[in-house]
């Protein structure tokens, strides 16, 4: 780990250039440029605007089902037999992820700025669900790129966005992943740049994306850090969530960042595994380069070529990770490990079995983390762990795995 | 700056025709084969040569330059490898320009100071790096710039008058107009759109404008040389390539052939295509 350096604050990045020490920034093809910097305006503009945040708070609480629980899991609890732990419930929102936090946020801003037709990328389907939500919700028309890797091994959500109204375009340049599929929708705004309005799902991009999807979804650790004072007194000695690109791991983060007791924790996909070539911890095996419009760490070859992510989990196999987290990696402020696809699994089921929640993969890397963490921490610590996503869509990957008849 | 960029666009200014600038993707399908289509590019008329550095994420390209960079790629082209191709070029021409085109993360993991010594030492005269916007002009404009390598930017029908100074503030060598919003290889627009939109950058810089996206033919050189100081093809004869290779990828004997047929078509289109007296 790195050694934490001493900063004021942790929460007022990023500069004006976007960046976050020297990650993050805008490496995009001028024909985006003049977009992305409207983009900006428009959310420097929607920011302190009173009647933005009203219809944002009045749709989270309507819509969504804002806020969502804090819920103590006391099984799991003396099941390990150390810390308490707490499970923020973003897998109680509507459509089944924190994913929709963004996507209202993002949705209003599309509309705010004229935009008629909106496009996304999605791995496991939860953004693209999401996406196709908001876009049925304020009635426009949806694009969605898709790996056709992930078309396959996500079909519930392929079909969910296909009954909401989305075009699901599945994507088989390079490996047919999420990140081709991020390629192909830059490829689309690049073509549609009067039209149209992209939803990046994820805490990546270029900036402004990070830093508005990490606010839009900052909501969840706004939430849990009163929701803990409410129901503890004090707050947590650690917060854990998983991450892939990051959003839901950002958005629990950010407002704990400057609690300097608190423990910050993101958990990578370690695949099957650091040594081989198939897993996509980005912070831990990776290193810093420059993609998809952000400098961030990647998994690439000794050319810059990027490799490959492999996790059992669509939604974290992304060969990248939000510039924030980067940045809080480098600083020392967040810690980053990696949880194998088996471990994962392993919490999945008995997560399951203890509380009778069946979580998504993505969050189950959190929970596997949680599992080795809980039983060395003492009774009366404290951890939070980013619930994320429900596991309904998982049950047919899982199933296969485990040899079950579905 | 270069003297071999400047002097070509001076020599043709005088022979009073736009040039022709070709793209390839280095090391596509192999290297012995690439070198050879690049050895071949100026004898069938190619003024200023493009040489593509393939990259895993190429997101403002299409399908067809794609396709070229994983054969590259899967062919064992790397970027030390791309700049021994121009280095290998050099022995037998030194008058060409050779502009080097691609994505930033390969050239930052070579290392920025690195990769500029290395590409002036194999005589390259210019880089069009897609994912560098003027805001990211630290990262390796400024620096290529001071080494004396040209940073050719693009120019896209999006840059309006306001953002048009902030792009053309370090650029040099020529000025690569995007004719439309979209990736490489889309369809190209009516040429008058065009020559108006030329005429716009020209009203801001005295660099030439050289007009690509969609170029395929002939007539379109032609026609597009009617306003630009210089015609862009690449997927046009990338795909000539990827047309010419066996059932397992490999070069034909009409690899080479079939892209110098392509090229000297082209060639007789800016050959035909007379500049304004106004210039």
């Amino acid at each position: 780990m790195n050694q934490p350096i001493n900063l004021n604050s942790f929460r007022e990045g990023p500069d004006e250039d976007g960046r976050f020490g020297i990650f993050g920034g805008r490496f995009v093809a001028e024909t985006l440029m003049p977009l992305i910097l409207d983009l900006q305006a428009e959310w420097n503009k929607a920011k302190t605007d009173p009647a933005f945040q009203a219809e944002l708070k009045d749709l989270g609480a309507h819509y969504i089902g804002r806020p969502s629980p804090l819920y103590y899991a006391e099984r799991l609890t003396q099941h390990l037999g150390g810390a308490k732990i707490y499970f923020k419930r973003e897998e109680l929102n509507h459509t089944g992820s924190h994913k929709i936090n963004n996507c209202i946020g993002q949705i209003l801003l599309a509309r705010r700025m004229g935009k008629t037709r909106i496009i996304a990328e999605t791995g496991a389907g939860q953004h693209g669900v999401a996406s196709a939500t908001v876009a049925a919700r304020f009635g426009l028309p949806c694009v969605v790129y898709m790996g056709a890797t992930d078309v396959e091994r996500q079909a519930p959500n392929v079909f969910r966005m296909k009954l909401l109204g989305a075009e699901v375009k599945p994507v088989t340049a390079g490996s047919g992943t999420l990140k081709d599929a991020m390629n192909e929708a830059l490829r689309d705004w690049v073509t549609n740049v009067d039209d149209t309005y992209y939803l990046i799902g994820t805490a990546a991009g270029p900036h402004p994306y990070p830093e508005l999807v990490r606010d839009f979804q900052a909501v969840i650790g706004q939430e849990a850090r009163e929701q803990i004072l409410a129901a503890e007194g004090r707050l947590p000695d650690m917060v854990i969530a998983a991450v892939g690109g990051g959003s839901n791991a950002i958005g629990i983060f950010h407002p704990f960042l400057d609690d300097k007791d608190v423990q910050i924790v993101g958990v990578e996909a370690g695949g099957k595994g650091l040594d081989g070539e198939e897993h996509c911890a980005s912070l831990t095996a990776g290193s810093p380069g420059v993609l998809h419009g952000n400098r961030t760490y990647l998994l690439q070859d000794a050319d810059g070529q990027i490799k490959e992510g492999h996790s059992i989990s669509a939604g974290l196999d992304y060969p990248g990770i939000g510039p924030e987290h980067a940045w809080l990696h480098d600083t020392g402020r967040a810690e980053y490990v990696p949880i194998m696809d088996d471990e994962a699994l392993e919490a999945f089921q008995l997560l399951t079995k203890l509380e009778g929640i069946i979580p998504a993969l993505e969050p189950s890397h959190a929970v596997a983390e949680v599992i080795k963490r809980a039983p060395k921490m003492r009774k009366d610590q404290i951890i939070v762990m980013n619930l994320s996503g429900r596991g309904d869509k998982d049950i047919f990957t899982v199933g296969k795995i485990l040899g079950m008849e579905l | 700056m270069t003297a071999r960029m400047d002097k070509r666009f001076a020599d043709l200014a005088a022979e009073g025709r736009p040039a022709l600038v070709t793209y390839f993707m280095g090391g596509d399908p192999d290297y012995a084969s690439s070198l050879e289509i690049m050895k071949a590019l100026p004898k069938a008329g190619a003024d200023v040569i493009e040489l593509g550095m393939p990259f895993s994420d190429p997101m403002a390209d299409g399908p067809a330059i794609q396709l070229a960079g994983q054969r590259a790629l899967a062919g064992g082209q790397t970027l030390a490898k791309t700049l021994q191709m121009a280095r290998d070029f050099r022995k037998d021409d030194d008058a060409t320009p050779i502009v080097l085109m691609g994505y930033y993360n390969p050239i930052y993991i070579y290392g920025v100071d690195r990769f500029l010594d290395d590409a002036l030492e194999a005589g390259i005269d210019g880089l069009i790096v897609v994912d560098l916007p003027p805001e990211m002009d630290d990262e390796l404009c400024i620096p290529a710039v001071a080494k004396g390598i040209n940073f050719i930017r693009l120019a896209t029908p999006t840059t309006d008058e306001k953002r048009l100074p902030a792009v053309l503030k370090n650029t040099s060598g020529f000025v690569y107009y995007v004719s439309m919003n979209g990736i490489t290889g889309s369809a190209l627009p009516d040429p008058s759109v065009i020559g108006s939109a030329v005429g716009r950058i020209k009203a801001h810089t005295g660099l030439p404008v050289c007009v690509g996206f969609g170029v395929k033919t002939a007539e379109h050189a032609r026609a597009i040389g009617a306003s630009a100081d210089g015609v862009v093809v690449g997927t046009a004869i990338v795909n000539q390539i990827a047309s010419s290779l066996t059932a397992d990828g490999k070069a034909s004997a009409a690899t080479v052939a079939g892209v110098e047929t392509l090229v000297m078509s082209l060639a007789s289109g800016v050959r035909a295509s007379r500049l304004a007296a106004a210039e």
